[in-house]
């Protein structure tokens, strides 16, 4: 009888450990997921920035603008353009 | 000494009991408080004790970004700060008081106004820039604090103002899309309760209260480099031809999606200080007028549909006017006889009522009806306008004789671009939408496909020299379209002097793809017919939409001439 009490209270001291330790290692994933989490989100505005980035240097007026000034380009005249249709 | 014992021995009888009962009543108030702070005043320990421990937390939503059909952005919102005070704690220098208000971009007495210390709480400056924002936290202020925010930007600026709109500082919708797909753009912020440590840090989450829902992005159906395109176009036109307005939409003839919608004058979404309405007004959708010329097409359609004429029926116009109950309608150029294709080409007024007044009321009433006129566009969009179609039996022959050429009855363009689909999609009416929506949409079916085919002819007719609109042509694609000049109409009478110059057309003839429709108010820099005004305007960006969509030609790349005097038919509707 003694000896099962002893075994029963070695089981139990082993599980008490254990719910501490889950727990600790819990908390800690917890706080890792919300840095995460937050990382995300920080990300996620950053990609918004970047698209805004993106239109506003690519705004087609600039693009129109800058092809035309600092490259020169211009649109072909109707006479200088060949229609390559699918071949036959 | 046994007295002595007896006496201890012997103590009254009374001072064990009241030993006892101060016992007694000792439990009793322990048991009293301990009913007391378990049941009575369980709820306000227990709020306490959480209070110090437990932590509801906001959780933010983003609102969508809105892109355009190729993903290009139109709207994001990003973070920003606002610096706000408790002014009872703010005790500034001299020196840090003017690097301050010089970081706010605020004047010294403005800023001493808002530190009023009577007052709890202020906001010193919303949504400033972050490095800003930095720098100020930078100084180390008491009593300054900040606060991280969304702001909305608009990349493409002016260009699609009236199209995208703007929020509120909330971040809620008020104008444009931003409005209309406002259930779908906003977030919803969420809150959970979380248990912090002494470092602040959240250990545990105990519940979400409310979990937060970020707005959902929204693709549109509106190509950025066709409404660059068209904004540009429209915004040179107005400005050459000194006009008060002008508006712009194009809508893709398969799929019904609209590709460009543009406005002028326009404004910076980015920095609304000092708007004025007609700045803020979306013409296209909000604004009704009398279309003149551009509704021939349905009253020729409608005759030619009710088999009572074909295209080379001669239609007795002379002498170029037609007096009904004393009011007189003239043509530019009197002729004594055209074919109803000349009608539409030379845009002849009496030839256009003389096929009215044929038909009932009933029937011209019913197209108008089934083209989606008198009716607000299914857009979801702030402020359509429905127009106005007056019920057949209440029209005198005056009347349907005016509403052949587009008097008497308004519309608004996106109504009338999407009417011109029955003729670019034969016969059939197409729902229109702003939602990136690629692939056939299903059409409704308003008139027979041959009657359709036969008024694009006639279409294209119309814009050949000879024509009231040649100046709409382009290279590379045979084009279809209908000029329009009407008077406007002031304080219920036309005005003698003041026009609406509009173009609605399609191309390429042979398979449509695009419906352009153009409108100029008040063109005043001399030229004031559509042919002259909105038709170059449509051709400019009819040609860069074709190329920018890759639709094969479908006629040769030869020049243009450019077209004379003489080969120009002028309108006076």
């Amino acid at each position: 009888m003694a000896k099962l009490n002893l075994l029963l209270l070695a089981v139990l001291v082993a599980c008490a450990l254990g719910l501490v330790t889950s727990q600790h290692k819990a908390r800690k994933l917890f706080s890792d997921l919300e840095r995460e989490h937050n990382r995300a989100r920080e990300l996620d505005i950053e990609h918004g920035q970047l698209q805004l980035e993106a239109s506003t240097w690519g705004l087609p007026g600039r693009v129109e603008r800058m092809a035309s000034s600092a490259l020169g380009m211009k649109a072909p005249d109707a006479r200088r353009v060949r229609l390559v249709g699918p071949a036959p | 000494m046994s007295a002595a014992q007896q006496a201890l021995v012997r103590l009254p009888a009374w001072r064990a009991r009241f030993v006892l009962g101060l016992l007694l009543a000792g439990f009793g108030a322990l048991i009293a408080r301990a009913v007391y702070l378990q049941a009575v005043k369980t709820d306000f320990l227990q709020e306490k004790g959480d209070a110090r421990y437990s932590r509801v937390i906001e959780v933010p939503a983003t609102r969508g970004r809105v892109v355009d059909r190729h993903g290009d952005a139109l709207a994001v919102s990003t973070p920003v700060k606002s610096i706000w005070a408790i002014p009872g704690d703010v005790d500034l220098t001299a020196a840090q008081a003017k690097k301050l208000a010089e970081l706010l971009a605020l004047e010294g007495a403005e800023l001493r106004r808002r530190l009023d210390p009577a007052r709890d709480f202020v906001f010193l400056k919303r949504q400033v820039a972050p490095e800003t924002a930095d720098a100020i936290a930078a100084l180390g202020l008491k009593g300054v604090y900040q606060q991280r925010e969304f702001r909305r930007y608009y990349p493409a600026g002016e260009v699609t103002a009236h199209l995208i709109g703007f929020t509120g500082i909330d971040e809620v919708g008020q104008e444009g899309v931003e409005l209309a797909f406002q259930g779908h753009l906003g977030g919803k912020p969420g809150s959970r309760r979380v248990i912090k440590d002494r470092l602040g840090r959240i250990v545990e989450d105990v519940e979400s209260i409310r979990s937060a829902q970020d707005g959902r992005d929204l693709a549109l159906s509106i190509d950025a480099k066709l409404q660059s395109l068209a904004f540009g176009a429209l915004k040179a036109a107005v400005e050459q031809h000194r006009a008060r307005a002008g508006a712009l939409i194009a809508l893709d003839v398969r799929s019904g999606e609209i590709l460009a919608l543009a406005n002028v004058p326009s404004f910076n979404p980015n920095n609304r200080t000092r708007l004025s309405g007609a700045q803020l007004r979306n013409r296209v959708i909000t604004d009704l007028f009398e279309p003149g010329s551009t509704l021939k097409p349905f009253t020729v359609a409608l005759a030619l549909e009710s088999g009572k004429v074909e295209p080379s029926t001669t239609v007795a116009t002379a002498p170029g006017r037609l007096t009904i109950a004393n009011f007189t309608i003239r043509d530019v150029h009197p002729a004594a006889a055209m074919t109803v294709s000349q009608v539409l080409q030379k845009s002849s007024n009496v030839g256009s009522a003389k096929l009215a007044l044929a038909m009932p009321g009933e029937a011209m009433w019913d197209l108008y009806v089934r083209l989606g006129f008198g009716e607000a566009p299914q857009l979801g969009f702030p402020g359509a306008a429905a127009g106005r179609v007056r019920h057949h039996r209440q029209w005198r022959p005056i009347e349907q004789a005016t509403m052949a050429y587009g008097h008497g009855i308004s519309v608004s363009l996106v109504q009338l671009a999407r009417a011109y689909t029955v003729f670019a999609r034969d016969g059939e009416l197409v729902p229109l939408t702003l939602v990136r929506s690629p692939g056939e949409a299903a059409g409704e079916k308003v008139l027979s496909a041959a009657t359709a085919r036969a008024v694009r002819d006639m279409l294209e007719l119309a814009v050949q020299p000879g024509g009231t609109g040649p100046r709409a042509r382009i290279v590379g694609w045979r084009v279809a379209g209908k000029t329009g000049t009407a008077h406007k109409l002031v304080d219920g009478a036309y005005a003698p002097d003041r026009y609406l110059a509009s173009f609605v057309g399609f191309a390429p003839a042979s398979a449509p793809r695009l419906v352009l429709a153009v409108m100029i108010d008040e063109p005043a820099a001399g030229q004031h017919y559509g042919g002259a005004v909105a038709a170059p305007v449509f051709a400019q960006v009819m040609q860069g939409a074709l190329r920018l969509l890759g639709v094969p030609h479908d006629a040769p790349l030869m020049p243009l001439a450019i077209p004379g005097e003489s080969d120009e038919a002028k309108e006076s509707t």
